[in-house]
């Protein structure tokens, strides 16, 4: 590796991943060569696009879905948005209450959507009122069944578990999932956000069973900035963006050719490597969780290894502030994450792990380590030696 | 770094001399918030100009610390009629104790902030003194009055030397983005278009009390708030029937009566101060010293006598002063020599 990022231990792949050489390959004629807009009636605008239709082939493929039913969006968040605001348009015509229901340990992407819709947010977009019903999880981020069996109903219109946990990594049983919400709410939608778990789960089998599929190019060693919403047939979207009435008018704006060619040729890299790489990357992560515990006392893995996507590596230093674990961290050229930031760039308490019952104190010692396709050996035994010498330091 | 000017320049200067240095800002306030400290553009600011310096920057979240230390305590004691100054109280519990002890642990020999002030070696080579900063219009050694020993041998006040009109020119020439940005005058979670009322007003209930001349006896009229109420205000309060203006003197939570009168008559001669509250810098002055004492963040100190009591510290001054409000900080200062920092204390009731 070269650049910036030569030196460093970079184990925040949950963050962000770099561009695989396929996609940037890929992309590399979109910019000043082949930069036709896919929306028109010329050569060149016929030129690109074939190169989105081919592109959204290959993307449909690795979801098991019909080249149609992609949408392609600038991200998982804004497919996230446009599963939860697309749906509820769309249900609200004509109906009485609505609810929609999700998980407790969603992203703030489907979360905050969610709450702004059933503060009235939604209204300029269709939206009437909804209630959202939020279901608690299990000591492991995993969604109690139970309770979401409780939450459903007949006014349910839609319902959001996500693939993978975003903070500690969680698997979620969307098959159970899907078989309740088809017992109690056969009229509901399920979405999943599956932005995390795309490069390492079987998504034709994990998510066969829902209506909506998020996923970001970037997890995926795609670009910044492209993802996409599967939005299984005869399910119908209300749009959020309105304009020229692209992606069969449910998602206006002129496309990003290169960027959807990039997320591409990244989605096909990994589904093509997907075995191969989860079990490397599985290796590499309990290699990197051994040697932390071994070396540093006073630390709790927060969630099975098993029960976990195979880059995950979420601890808990007790008696230790994540915030200063990272500066150290951070000095000692590893790149970790505490989860998600607020707007001003601090660390925000972990909805995750308190909703999984960890003290407020505790979750302020939490620190997600994630590993991808470019972890090395070296990379981890630097990173856990970077962790032990921070760790030691700090309870000095 | 709050996004100032002042810390910019600090950070800048810091630089200059060869030290390695990170900024830090601190999110202090969760709720809605406009001016310095705490707003989302302010840390951006602060963000920026550490890129322009090529220093790494860290958000720290101490909003908890921040809400029990100094948030809470403040609207408490406006139900007791105190009315403590939270900035102050900011540097006591978060700046210099919490953040302090952040950068210890993280390994750095020193704090600095854009403070104007100065930390200089004290004579005897071991000591550290704190003095009054270059620009007397902007001298903050009063907001730093409670710090001794132990913070002062590791904070570093890089703009004590400088007029504020070099720092702004320093800025300026470094081509900070902060370079022109106005000063923060305002508490930092107290929006400017909410105002102190309107903060409390939904975290405190409001007596109205009865306005009373001190001298007579006589009611005047009545204030819907008392806990809006500062003693030495002038605000609000008609003008007495012989025409001279009437200020506060003290507020009577229990009989709910607040007392006015004449500027001379409401004067403060003598003040006790909270007994857990004095502090410090170096060796204390005692009992009988003479000292200077300032009474708000940027008044004309007064020379005074302390004499040390069970309960604490009175301080008698040489000629009254405007009414000292019970909560609010008294700086002592050397009186032979008028920028050196002795101490402080709270002004009891």
């Amino acid at each position: 590796m070269n650049g910036l990022s030569g030196g460093l231990c970079y184990l925040d792949h949950a963050a962000t991943s770099p561009l695989r050489p396929e996609a940037a390959e890929a992309m590399a004629p979109f910019g000043a060569d082949r930069y036709g807009n896919a929306s028109g009636a010329h050569a060149m605008a016929r030129d690109a696009r074939t190169a989105l239709e081919e592109a959204r082939e290959v993307v449909a493929a690795t979801v098991g879905a019909a080249p149609s039913e992609v949408v392609f969006t600038s991200g998982g968040t804004e497919a996230d948005n446009l599963a939860v605001f697309g749906t509820l348009a769309r249900c609200t015509e004509g109906h009485g209450p609505i609810s929609a229901v999700c998980s407790s340990v969603e992203h703030a992407a489907v979360l905050a959507p969610l709450r702004a819709a059933s503060r009235g947010a939604g209204a300029v977009l269709g939206v009437g009122r909804v209630r959202v019903r939020e279901v608690g999880v299990d000591a492991s981020a995993r969604v109690d069944l139970d309770a979401l069996d409780d939450a459903l109903d007949d006014t349910t219109v839609l319902v959001s578990v996500m693939a993978a946990n975003n903070e500690v990594g969680t698997l979620q049983p969307l098959d159970q999932v899907a078989a309740l919400v088809r017992r109690r709410a056969p009229a509901a939608a399920l979405h999943t956000d599956a932005v995390q778990a795309a490069p390492y789960l079987d998504l034709p089998a994990v998510a066969g069973g829902c209506d909506l599929v998020s996923l970001s190019a970037h997890k995926l060693g795609g670009p910044k900035g492209v993802g996409a919403l599967v939005v299984r047939a005869p399910l119908r979207l209300a749009p959020m963006l309105h304009g020229g009435g692209q992606e069969q008018e449910r998602r206006s704006g002129t496309h990003d050719v290169a960027g959807i060619v990039g997320f591409a040729a990244a989605a096909r890299a990994a589904a093509e490597r997907r075995d191969g790489e989860a079990a490397r990357v599985a290796g590499l992560r309990d290699r990197f969780a051994d040697l932390v515990c071994s070396a540093v006392p006073g630390v709790v893995e927060s969630v099975a290894r098993s029960a976990t996507l195979p880059g995950f590596c979420h601890l808990r230093f007790l008696g230790i502030e994540q915030e200063e674990l990272l500066v150290l961290l951070d000095r000692a050229g590893v790149c970790a994450s505490a989860g998600s930031a607020c707007a001003s760039g601090a660390v925000e308490p972990s909805h995750v792990l308190l909703a999984m019952g960890v003290g407020s104190e505790e979750a302020r010692s939490g620190i997600r380590f994630s590993l991808g396709h470019t972890t090395t050996e070296g990379e981890v035994a630097r990173a856990a030696h970077g962790v032990a010498d921070a760790a030691a330091q700090l309870r000095g | 770094m709050s996004g100032g000017v002042d810390s910019s320049v600090a950070a800048a200067t810091l630089l200059e001399q060869g030290h390695h240095i990170c900024g830090a800002t601190l999110k202090l306030w969760g709720g809605a918030s406009d001016s310095g400290c705490c707003s989302v553009g302010d840390v951006d600011d602060a963000r920026r100009v550490a890129q322009q310096l090529g220093i790494p920057h860290y958000v720290f979240d101490m909003t908890d610390a921040f809400e029990a230390a100094v948030v809470a305590p403040y609207v408490s004691a406006h139900a007791e009629a105190r009315t403590p100054n939270p900035c102050i109280e900011c540097n006591r519990h978060i700046k210099f104790a919490r953040l302090l002890e952040r950068a210890e642990r993280l390994g750095f020999d020193a704090l600095a902030t854009g403070h104007h002030a100065r930390v200089v070696p004290g004579r005897d080579g071991s000591s550290h003194e704190l003095r009054r900063g270059a620009d007397p219009d902007k001298d903050q050694s009063y907001v730093l009055s409670m710090l001794g020993q132990r913070e002062l041998a590791r904070l570093v006040l890089p703009i004590g030397e400088l007029t504020k009109r070099e720092v702004r020119a320093r800025a300026g020439l470094l081509g900070l983005r902060t370079a022109a940005k106005p000063d923060s005058q305002d508490v930092c979670f107290i929006r400017r278009d909410e105002g102190r009322e309107r903060f409390l007003a939904t975290r405190l209930p409001f007596h109205a009390a009865s306005v009373v001349d001190a001298a007579t006896g006589e009611e005047l009229g009545t204030v819907p708030a008392l806990e809006l109420v500062t003693v030495g205000q002038r605000r609000g309060l008609d003008r007495g029937p012989d025409g001279a203006r009437r200020y506060v003197s003290s507020v009577e939570v229990e009989t709910r009566r607040v007392l006015v009168g004449r500027a001379e008559e409401v004067a403060t001669s003598v003040l006790e101060l909270v007994a857990g509250s004095l502090t410090w810098t170096s060796v204390p002055l005692p009992s009988g010293a003479v000292a200077l004492a300032q009474t708000s963040a940027h008044g004309r100190p007064t020379r005074c006598t302390l004499e040390a009591e069970p309960a604490g510290l009175r301080v008698s001054f040489a000629e009254p002063v405007r009414p000292v409000a019970p909560g609010q900080t008294v700086a002592f200062f050397d009186a032979a020599d008028p920028d050196l920092v002795r101490g402080g204390g709270i002004a009891a009731r």
